[in-house]
């Protein structure tokens, strides 16, 4: 039923809120026991069973939530007061994702311009060198103050090899998104699926050459999380990058799922520019990972 | 029809699953609020035992590392399950009626805000029955108090934040989008109401920080539990790294707690004066100004940490000037009292003890802000006199007095104002007999967060006692009259106060389950 252009589609109650709820919690409750249930040297049952439902729970009700609000948008209950709303929340929860990286990189930049150069006695409190008086600060830092607990790095990874190419496959991605988004708003729907679809091969890809990576770091170079803080925050930052290209590729997996189910129209698809905003916004966090994490 | 149109023009569903499955922006609010004042009861608890066992020097009841579990928990609780949700629950009540919106943008991420909080609660207060007990680092959790030395209990801590600032920053974002895009045809921003605009630079604030809250805690928790060197010298981080991340959030945080406060004043002030607020503008840019300020003042907390002299300097000079938009904000208040037709009714009274209870935390926070001074001040107990004058005689009134202004209102009743004006005298007793003394024996040493102290400050020590009993038994007064009011309260008017200005007067007393299903038009002024 078509609305007056003045209405705001207020929903009915909802069950999906509470689930989600519900779901959060068994998912975080069951990682927190299954966390302290390792510290004491033995995997609680209870806890796999909490963290396995409530993924299940937490995927069901994003499941049946955006489900429900496809269905609401194709029955045309929303205006295009509505449609703002939509994309001012998509735009702060990028922001809030934006703060999210900022606290790390602001992280990775304390380490280096202050905390490695005052324990290797350079600078205002390089008093601090005084505990491990033989540790010199280079960057990047291979040995850690204390190498028994943290065991040195042999190398780090080359940033000319798979992490170029890597930067060449997501920039490549943002291209090709945009593609997909043009022909969306021409309205040549297999083009749009054509490009779509090399969009999440290139995402694919990466993530596929990032576990290599991940491998190679862990077997060969020796370079693990606990290595000291060059590994530290190498792995923070591309883990958590990694972690939202992987997001990323499942949204737009769904979205090549509803242009082939007939979904959206050259005027009317917020879905698909939601999505394509998270995944510029994720490119661009590599760019700058690439060039502060691997290349400086 | 749709669904919606058949429950657009009803009442509330029947039955408790009312509570759980609601979209509707009351309810939610409702539930915000009596879910803080139930969090305030248990932090509040904890003050209780944090007091008894100061009543007097030596240990008496309890042992020092269940005082220690006691201080942080009162903290996180007090900061995360009383003050911000019950704002929250203002402006969930507030933001729709003040600018015309049939509802929040986003009604059913609205009650996904709120739900997730019960749960992380339980996940924290669950922690004071494991094994090594609760969290016992403070409520400030600084590492590697919170990561090398933590009881084990941290791990349920960590994720208890997570879903905090999960819930926080989708609650944030749907008043953001609220005040952007439901306001009323002809509402301009500068149009809009005191109370929206201290919510609306607040939600910016809390989408700001709380992720850097998250990434605080994720670091922790790859300190705890998969062996990296965040916060460990020995690794090559630093200790102090925490620091500076964790202020980074908390203090845009402290102003996340009183900026609504400060909103809530300048609706009731101006109300009770009879006379526009004074100043608008001022008001919106200097609250504009503190938010942006709050981003580059955080090291005020580490002064004694060790940090370049140029950092210490930055970090003084930058603090103080905090002072001058917060001074703008003062004297608009006081200049809209000023030659008004005033009344003293609870609200009222609650908002001028706010304006200058709320000055003494603010001028201590400028002498804490000198940092040649600071080094005496630090972990002392003068410290806690100061942030519990802009927390409790701040935020908490401000809360208070916000409730009693709109009570009326959400319910169609009216409080009893003799009950209320004695609720107010006793909290305003109990309040300053709390945390005045803390100044004095903060400033002659005493230490903060220790459960013993030194004789010289048994007698300032048992005031202190005494006036948090009182302080916190009064509070039980506050949820009779408030249960009072609900059940048998005198039915209230339309306009319970004559001077109150604004579109949440514009509805029915009660204001119905729906309001403004059509958007009222907002004439040129």
């Amino acid at each position: 039923m078509v609305q007056s252009p003045q209405a705001y589609y207020v929903p009915a109650q909802s069950y999906w809120p509470i689930i989600g709820a519900i779901g959060l919690f068994g998912t975080l409750g069951g990682t927190a026991l299954l966390l302290y249930s390792l510290q004491q040297e033995q995997a609680s049952l209870l806890a796999q069973i909490m963290l396995f439902s409530g993924i299940l729970i937490l995927a069901g009700m994003l499941i049946g939530w955006f489900a429900a609000v496809i269905a609401e948008s194709r029955k045309g209950l929303y205006s295009p007061q509505l449609d703002l709303s939509f994309r001012y929340s998509m735009s702060w929860f990028i922001f809030s994702e934006v703060m999210f990286f900022f606290a790390f990189f602001g992280a990775l930049f304390y380490i280096r311009v202050f905390a490695v150069p005052w324990l290797g006695g350079e600078g205002d409190k390089g008093l601090a060198n005084m505990l491990w008086p033989d540790f010199t600060a280079v960057w990047p830092l291979l040995e850690a103050p204390n190498t028994d607990q943290f065991r040195p790095i042999k190398a780090i990874i080359d940033p000319w090899h798979i992490p170029l190419l890597n930067t060449i496959l997501l920039v490549a991605s943002s291209f090709t998104l945009l593609a997909a988004h043009k022909f969306l708003k021409k309205g040549n729907r297999p083009k749009v699926k054509l490009w779509l679809g090399i969009t999440i091969a290139l995402g694919l890809s990466f993530l596929t050459l990032q576990i290599f990576e991940y491998f190679e770091a862990y077997n060969e170079l020796n370079l693990t999380l606990e290595s000291g803080i060059y590994g530290a925050t190498f792995f923070l930052l591309t883990g958590f990058h990694g972690a939202h290209v992987t997001i990323g590729s499942i949204i737009l997996m769904v979205l090549l799922l509803r242009v082939y189910q007939g979904h959206f129209t050259g005027e009317k698809h917020f879905a698909f520019e939601a999505g394509a905003w998270y995944w510029h916004f994720v490119d661009v966090v590599w760019i700058l990972l690439f060039t502060t994490v691997y290349i400086l | 029809m749709s669904e919606h149109m058949d429950t657009a023009h009803h009442g509330p569903a029947k039955g408790w699953t009312r509570w759980i499955l609601t979209t509707n922006h009351k309810d939610i609010g409702t539930l915000y609020l009596v879910f803080s004042l139930i969090m305030l009861f248990v932090g509040g608890s904890m003050a209780f035992v944090i007091r008894a066992e100061l009543f007097q020097p030596g240990l008496q009841l309890v042992v020092p590392e269940f005082f220690n579990q006691m201080t942080t928990m009162h903290g996180l609780i007090m900061v995360f399950g009383a003050v911000m949700p019950a704002f929250v629950g203002l402006a969930n009540w507030q933001v729709p009626l003040m600018i015309g919106a049939p509802d929040m943008a986003l009604p059913r991420l609205n009650n996904w805000s709120f739900w997730i909080l019960p749960f992380a609660f339980a996940m924290l207060l669950s922690t004071l029955f494991m094994a090594g007990g609760a969290p016992d680092f403070g409520w400030t959790f600084y590492a590697p108090l919170s990561t090398t030395y933590a009881p084990p209990s941290v791990t349920f801590f960590i994720f208890a934040i997570h879903m905090m600032g999960i819930s926080s920053i989708m609650g944030a974002i749907n008043i953001i989008v609220t005040i952007f895009n439901m306001r009323a045809p002809g509402m301009k921003m500068m149009d809009l109401p005191l109370f929206v605009w201290t919510w609306l630079i607040t939600a910016f604030l809390l989408i700001a920080v709380m992720p850097v809250l998250a990434a605080v805690v994720t670091m922790m928790l790859m300190d705890v539990h998969f062996g990296t060197s965040f916060f460990n010298a020995a690794g090559g981080g630093d200790p102090v790294l925490f620091q500076h991340v964790f202020w980074f959030f908390a203090h845009p945080e402290v102003y996340i707690m009183v900026l609504p406060a400060f909103g809530v004043v300048s609706q009731i002030v101006p109300t009770f004066s009879r006379k526009p607020l004074f100043g608008y503008h001022s008001m919106v840019y200097a609250t504009a100004a503190i938010a942006v300020m709050s981003f580059i003042v955080w090291a005020h907390h580490m002064f004694t940490v060790g940090m370049p002299l140029t950092g210490e300097l930055f970090f003084m000079y930058t603090t103080m000037l905090i002072a001058v938009p917060t001074g703008v904000k003062v004297f608009n208040w006081v200049s809209t009292m000023f030659k008004g037709s005033m009344t003293f009714e609870t609200p009222m009274l609650f908002a001028i003890a706010f304006i200058v209870l709320f000055t003494i935390g603010g001028l201590s926070g400028l002498m804490l802000a000198i940092a040649p001074a600071d080094f005496q001040y630090h972990d002392t107990y003068f410290v806690v006199a100061h942030f519990h004058y802009v927390l409790v005689p701040g935020s908490v009134f401000g809360i208070i007095a916000g409730v009693y202004y709109w009570l009326p209102k959400w319910c169609g009743k009216m409080y009893n104002e003799k009950l209320g004006q004695l609720h107010f005298w006793l909290s305003f007793i109990g309040v300053n007999l709390t945390f005045f003394p803390m100044h004095f024996v903060g400033l002659a040493g005493m230490p903060r967060r220790i459960p013993d102290y030194a004789l010289q400050f048994a007698d300032f020590n048992m005031i202190t006692s005494l006036g948090a009993f009182l302080f916190g038994t009064t509070q039980l007064l506050f949820v009779y009259i408030i249960i009072k009011t609900v059940r048998s309260g005198k039915a209230a008017e339309q306009l319970p106060w004559d001077g109150a200005k604004g579109l949440e007067w514009s509805v029915p007393t009660p204001a119905p389950y729906h309001t403004f299903s059509t958007p009222p038009v907002v004439g040129e002024k």
